[in-house]
């Protein structure tokens, strides 16, 4: 059994405009020390689905159906006082933005000692020791724990919240497009950095971002998601250069690759669909190049294009046999 | 015929370093923030250049310097031939501010929330006396809108902001640019907010709008790949320096300068069987006020030796226009 395994999970939002299902029926697993990066355009549930994972989803946000496990127990069934045990503890998250997370009128070592107090991860006299470990931990020199964000460069304050995203010892760290805002020299520091913490301390992280460029640097796996669902899942290598779904192939090629600059672009016409008005059929149909007449009517089930490697697509061998 | 739009010579723009109360009753002597720091180059008419660097490496305030909307410290900046310090001054003030145009980073910060596509579109149209009433700007506005790939414009035009997805919001922000008829614009990061699906469409819309309408381009990314693709001159800064610059083409295939080495190298591939050795430089950009000796680039340098602490490399012509600053570049090899 995997470390981490979401099963069915389908996540809906309740709001004065109607119902909105952002997440549809997602399944996928999580090694220990491995790293699985989800991929897609901006509205696919990305970010709902790992705030479910943390139990943080907005007030509007329900989970519907599905499971959560971690190391066996199910995080969904949880009660807030065991949640703490877990969130944080066990899994943690680096947040979008987050270099603009931290407190501007603390200094950044107290904001991450008051995080080893509240979670008593260590006995109260080791909080400072333990903060300066995480500084080094993270290549900040500990001296700095005494300045302000402020006095920070963007990757340093990244380098910050990882440390408090490290605090408590997780097992799972989710960092959510933990390099969009940083420039290509610190982007490729900070994954240089997720490297080696993943090795170091066995971590397992999940990646989120819509840079398969980022992805293909540091995950085993890829989960490509598209209008709240699974599109395509595979290990890195075969998303790379066996990708069977027509949304994973537009996305390899929608970006100028540097070892092949006169390649082609090609961006893919449209936006994903919005979540009130989901098309009937294959969400990804009306933006598909390859379509025939079913995928407006069904949703495609997903399947095995290979072993450990499934697609939503119709077109994927192996479909007619499963009907 | 000249075909020369732009020309850069020598620029240089330092900002003072506030000092303070007790620093100027001390006496403290002032200190200057190099943000660029003698640079020179020529943008043809429907060139596109692009400024590539970490942040701190001067390539906004090159861009800003070239608008007229900092004044260099030393240093010309001729646009069509006249001086834009002069113009920024002088009553043909409108005419610089129509003629050089500036595309944001942020389509969701640049946007007024509370404007109209209309309003965004038409506004400027007003004050450079473009258009004579209502009806033109309105026509105006609808060409530039569908000239954008906004179409049909009819259903765009009284949409605010929030009812725009990014791409759209960024189109909208270069037809505010290009209503105006502008012969420069400086795009300043313009697809790093944007989602990757839709960044090849919006680079492809400025190659396509510099072709038909010869308008010249600064590209300012931290991004070369998305340079390779779009330019045609990559220029390198690093700390208020052009490291190298040369055609596009020839930058990437062959690059003389360590730090374009490496910044080439960083970028991801996307593809895990093309991963290439990385040199990750460490640290960043060091704060420009204290410059380091000789080569600035020499303490974070994976090949520096000794010499480049002490001599101030030039930039050397290699051939096929083609110049880079770096010791290492053979002839300055003693």
């Amino acid at each position: 059994m995997s470390l981490l395994e979401v099963n069915d999970l389908t996540i809906e939002y309740h709001t004065e405009d109607g119902i909105f299902r952002a997440v549809d029926g997602l399944n996928f697993h999580l090694d220990q020390g491995k790293s699985l990066g989800i991929v897609g355009e901006s509205g696919c549930g990305k970010t709902t689905a790992m705030l479910a994972l943390m139990r943080l989803l907005p007030e509007s946000g329900r989970i519907v159906s599905g499971e959560v496990t971690l190391g066996g127990t199910n995080l969904l069934a949880l009660s807030t006082d065991e949640l703490r045990n877990y969130r944080w503890a066990r899994i943690s998250m680096i947040f979008q933005g987050a270099m603009n997370a931290l407190n501007p009128v603390y200094t950044v070592g107290k904001q991450i000692e008051d995080t080893l107090k509240l979670h008593k991860t260590v006995p109260s006299k080791m909080t400072k020791k333990t903060m300066e470990k995480l500084f080094d931990m993270v290549g900040v020199s500990s001296t700095r724990a005494n300045q302000y964000p402020h006095e920070y460069s963007g990757g340093m304050r990244q380098r910050a919240m990882i440390a408090m995203a490290l605090a408590c010892n997780p097992q799972i760290v989710i960092a959510d497009e933990p390099t969009t805002a940083l420039d290509v020299m610190v982007q490729a520091q900070i994954l240089d950095l997720l490297k080696e913490l993943q090795r170091e301390l066995n971590l397992s992280i999940i990646l989120v971002t819509h840079d398969l460029g980022v992805v293909a640097e540091l995950c085993d796996d890829v989960l490509v998601m598209y209008g709240g669902q699974l599109a395509e899942y595979a290990n890195t290598d075969r998303i790379y250069n066996n990708a069977v779904h027509p949304y994973t192939r537009r996305l390899l090629v929608a970006f100028p690759d540097i070892q092949n600059p006169e390649a082609e672009l090609a961006s893919i016409p449209g936006y994903p669909p919005p979540l009130d008005n989901l098309p009937p059929g294959c969400r990804f149909e009306p933006r598909c190049d390859v379509s025939v007449d079913i995928c407006s009517k069904k949703i495609p089930p997903e399947v095995e294009a290979a072993p450990d490697h499934l697609a939503r697509c119709v077109l994927v061998k192996g479909y007619r046999n499963n009907q | 015929m000249n075909n020369t739009n732009l020309e850069v010579k020598d620029l240089r723009k330092l900002f003072p370093v506030h000092r303070g109360i007790v620093g100027s009753i001390l006496r403290k002597s002032q200190r200057w923030v190099h943000a660029v720091d003698g640079i020179s180059f020529n943008l043809d008419k429907g060139e596109i250049l692009a400024l590539v660097g970490e942040s701190g490496s001067g390539k906004t305030t090159t861009g800003l310097c070239a608008l007229g909307l900092v004044e260099p410290t030393e240093g010309k900046i001729l646009l069509q031939g006249m001086d834009i310090v002069e113009l920024a001054h002088g009553p043909r003030k409108q005419e610089l501010r129509q003629k050089a145009q500036l595309i944001f980073q942020d389509p969701y910060e640049s946007l007024n929330p509370r404007q109209t596509v209309f309003r965004a579109v038409s506004e400027a149209l007003g004050v450079h006396k473009l258009a004579k009433n209502d009806k033109q700007k309105l026509e105006i506005a609808v060409s530039t809108l569908e000239d954008v790939g906004l179409k049909p414009a009819s259903t765009f035009l009284h949409r605010y902001p929030e009812q725009l997805s990014g791409g759209q919001r960024q189109r909208v922000g270069i037809a505010s640019a290009l209503a105006l008829n502008p012969s420069l614009l400086v795009a300043d990061e313009p697809v790093s907010m944007l989602d990757v699906s839709i960044r090849a469409e919006i680079l492809g819309l400025l190659l396509r709008l510099r072709k038909e309408h010869e308008i010249s381009m600064i590209y300012i990314t931290h991004d070369l790949a998305s340079a390779a693709f779009i330019s045609d001159r990559v220029a390198v800064m690093y700390l208020g320096k052009i490291v190298e610059i040369g055609p596009a083409k020839v930058v990437l295939k062959d690059p003389l300068h360590p730090y374009t080495r490496s910044l080439m190298s960083v970028i991801p591939i996307p593809n895990p069987r093309r991963r290439q050795t990385r040199t990750v430089l460490k640290g960043e950009t060091p704060n420009p006020i204290d410059l380091p000796s000789g080569c600035r680039f020499h303490p974070r340098c994976p090949v520096a030796f000794d010499r480049c602490p002490n001599v101030q490399p030039e930039l050397v012509d290699v051939g096929d226009h083609h110049q880079a600053a770096c010791l290492l570049v053979d002839r300055q090899i003693p």
